[in-house]
């Protein structure tokens, strides 16, 4: 190899660097945006509606509300920015997750829930907004005596609303909770 | 039986991808494609590169260390000045130089490696113009080796081997642009985010819950973030992230798109040595041990997490659910998980820390087989072809020949060529993976105790040597002498491995072909893939069976014992 081509080749290189940076870091996301806000604008902004992102988890307190996974909240920080997702990352021999697991559990049970797997364990991301209809089902009994609605009529509220699985066939069957319980504020 | 349909319709997809995919992906290397000149031809013109030229061995890897070198520099710029550059509504600062030095090299090597966390630490541009772009390059850096030694293979008495610049701007704008822009539009569809305005601040009166939803331009990445085998996800959650992986179908989406380029290489290998047999000999091999360690992953999976269990949870009727996400469930968790490390992808739809021990056994045993089943972009095929050459190596061994692969005499350059670029992985992994577990500071990274912490250790060193990325996400992998070291990791398990593929690509092109005779040792019959399959299992199986056995076999067999 000789000096001259090998400096041909480098400044080839930049070149090359150089026009993937324009092309694919730039034109390439920028094209993207551009096609997605035109097509479909509710998700490309985050599936935003009046009570928060229909993706991202919250927080239900309380025997009022159907509750999601153990962990579901995206809440804000104290500097006032978004905290990280992420799941709890303890390995299935962990004496930490078997306390953690168990404070959840008591946590159910002091609200009349039969812990389901789903409802003690947390998720992979740490905001996820679903849950089994199994997992709502254990929670009618709850949600009826608090709010006086007929457990009849939230069964059917949970079939209504279950999502899945997409083709009939793609992963199982579940309830996103936010939907659930905007349908529910509309039962009262 | 609903788990059963999705996958048929994953190997539906697949042998669709290999026919017709592998066609195009032919035509795109012969340099029959050219329906986006326009944009091609300058490039070249800027490049100061004649299209036609060919060049040595030599030359292509001397331009592909260089273009790798400046890419370097580049992204590692970037990061460490995304203060000072535009479009970062977080107001985020720099990145510190070892974390910047890590993610650069993660990227540069089709890695994707994260020890940052994506929505807390890169601003909107690192993402794009930093950590996009190499998702793109990186994987068609990967695919172009691949088809140089093809080339090796296929040609005679020939002095070069293709031009690396064309090989490497025809894979990006004919392959991999086309395919992630229409894949992006789909995750978009399904409610990937993809906006450049900052997070948005939502207060829900149902409950009074305030949020911060991070947001950005995610759909467009997540889609060359599969595509391109890479793995590296806007969110710290990366494809359990809601925001990022959706949907069933955009989870489905993800693995067809993990695995549709390296099976198509199969297809194109036949048809550019010219017998599609011996490519269906490759995919065969592919699909024995992908197979095997699905079922055996899918069905760890379905088995309760004793932590969970413990706790005094009755039923665990789906499965180790912690960790996981309930619209994907524990089955194609599982499969998603074997698609991302037996490519080179490393993208992770839930907390693979969490999975049961034999479920994290058998993702970190898919890396340690060398991700040739099938592999990252280009490097899975790549590399199974170093398999092979041992396997026929072994095969003339017994029966006294000089070993043949498609017709080439495979003498002693070609095997010890063949053997360094086996051979360096599994000695990067387990000297760096021995260090770290020797170290206090390398102790220190673990945060489960016991056995686990262990595997937390090893999976980090083999997921950065096979250019995975995936992690046991409980390691604290972001601190300097991870950093550094995960760095040197990574280097050596690309480059290691592509410049003795590039070398032995030159000696095979140079050689004449032999006549196939009676007594020619065949290479596209279930005889071959049975060699081959004992060639890549004994290989890995004897070089890390002693670690596994101190992580996740350990972790197995106490029964009723936790740690911590």
């Amino acid at each position: 190899m000789r000096f001259p081509t090998t400096l041909s080749q480098l400044r080839a290189a930049v070149v090359l660097a150089l026009c993937a940076l324009v092309l694919l870091g730039i034109a390439y996301p920028l094209a993207g945006t551009g096609v997605s806000q035109l097509l479909f604008p509710f998700q490309a902004n985050g599936s935003l509606t009046s009570h928060g992102s229909t993706l991202v988890g919250q927080s239900w307190k309380g025997p009022k509300w159907f509750h999601g996974r153990a962990d579901s909240d995206n809440p804000l920080m104290a500097n006032g920015a978004a905290g990280e997702s992420g799941a709890s990352n303890l390995g299935p021999r962990s004496r930490q997750l078997v306390a953690e697991t168990r404070s959840v559990v008591r946590q159910l049970e002091s609200l009349g829930i039969h812990p389901t797997a789903d409802l003690a364990t947390s998720s992979g991301s740490g905001i996820d907004p679903d849950i089994t209809p199994g997992d709502a089902l254990a929670q009618v009994p709850m949600v009826a005596g608090a709010t006086g609605i007929a457990p009849g009529r939230l069964r059917h509220l949970i079939q209504q609303l279950t999502i899945g699985p997409e083709l009939g066939f793609l992963g199982p069957s579940y309830v996103d909770v936010l939907q659930l319980n905007v349908a529910l504020s509309k039962l009262r | 039986m609903a788990f059963t349909l999705t996958l048929l319709a994953l190997a539906a997809v697949l042998a669709l991808a290999w026919r017709y995919l592998g066609a195009y992906m032919v035509a795109i290397y012969r340099g029959q494609v050219h329906w986006l000149g326009p944009l091609e031809r300058p490039v070249y013109r800027l490049l100061g590169v004649d299209p036609k030229s060919e060049q040595s061995w030599k030359g292509y890897a001397v331009s592909l260390v260089l273009f790798s070198g400046v890419s370097l520099l580049l992204t590692y710029g970037i990061l460490r000045l995304q203060g000072q550059l535009p479009l970062n509504p977080q107001h985020l600062p720099g990145v510190p130089a070892a974390l910047s030095w890590n993610t650069a090299v993660s990227f540069l090597t089709n890695t994707n490696w994260q020890n940052y966390g994506g929505e807390t630490t890169m601003s909107y541009l690192s993402q794009m113009a930093a950590l996009t772009v190499q998702q793109f390059v990186s994987a068609a850096v990967g695919i172009a080796v691949a088809i140089a030694l093809i080339r090796g293979l296929g040609r005679r008495g020939s002095s070069t081997i293709g031009n690396f610049w064309v090989d490497t701007v025809r894979g990006t704008l004919y392959l991999l642009l086309p395919i992630a822009f229409l894949a992006g539009i789909v995750f978009v569809a399904q409610g990937a985010v993809q906006t450049l305005a900052g997070p948005a601040l939502i207060h829900d009166t149902l409950n009074g819950v305030t949020q911060l939803i991070p947001r950005g331009p995610v759909g467009f990445m997540e889609a060359i973030k599969q595509l391109g085998t890479n793995g590296g996800g806007f969110f710290n959650a990366n494809s359990a992230d809601p925001l990022e992986n959706p949907t069933q179908l955009t989870n489905f989406l993800s693995i067809a798109l993990m695995l549709c380029i390296p099976v198509a290489l199969t297809y194109v290998f036949g048809k550019m040595v010219g017998s599609t047999r011996q490519g269906l000999a490759l995919l065969a091999t592919m699909a024995v041990i992908f197979a095997s360690w699905t079922a055996f992953t899918t069905y760890a999976e379905a088995q309760p997490n004793p932590a969970v269990a413990a706790a005094g949870v009755s039923s665990q009727p789906q499965g180790n659910m912690e960790g996981k996400e309930v619209r994907f469930g524990p089955l194609n968790t599982a499969l998603f998980g074997v698609a991302s490390t037996q490519t080179s992808t490393g993208s992770a739809d839930a907390s693979y820390d969490s999975f049961t021990p034999l479920g994290g056994l058998g993702l970190l045993t898919g890396m340690m087989l060398g991700e040739v089943t099938p592999g990252g972009d280009g490097s899975g095929l790549y590399t199974l072809l170093l398999f092979a050459l041992i396997a026929v190596f072994i095969g003339g061994l017994m029966i006294g020949r000089t070993p043949e692969y498609l017709g080439k005499k495979i003498q002693a350059r070609e095997v010890k060529l063949a053997s360094l670029g086996v051979l360096v992985m599994p000695i990067t992994v387990l000297a760096l993976a021995g260090m770290a577990t020797a170290l206090p500071v390398g102790r220190a990274g673990a945060f489960n105790s016991g056995p686990h912490g262990f595997t937390e250790i090893l999976y980090a060193l083999t997921s950065q040597g096979n250019n995975n990325g995936s992690a046991f996400a409980g390691l604290n992998g972001n601190t300097t002498f991870y950093n550094v070291i995960g760095g040197i990791d990574m280097l050596l398990g690309r480059f290691g491995v592509m410049l003795p593929v590039l070398a032995l690509a030159g000696a095979l092109a140079a050689k004449q072909t032999v006549p196939v005779s009676l007594g020619t040792f065949r290479t596209d019959n279930v005889t071959f893939v049975v060699l081959l399959l004992g060639v890549i299992l004994i290989v890995g199986g004897l070089t890390f069976f002693p670690a596994i056995s101190l992580g996740p076999l350990v972790e197995q067999f106490t029964h009723g014992r936790f740690f911590g």
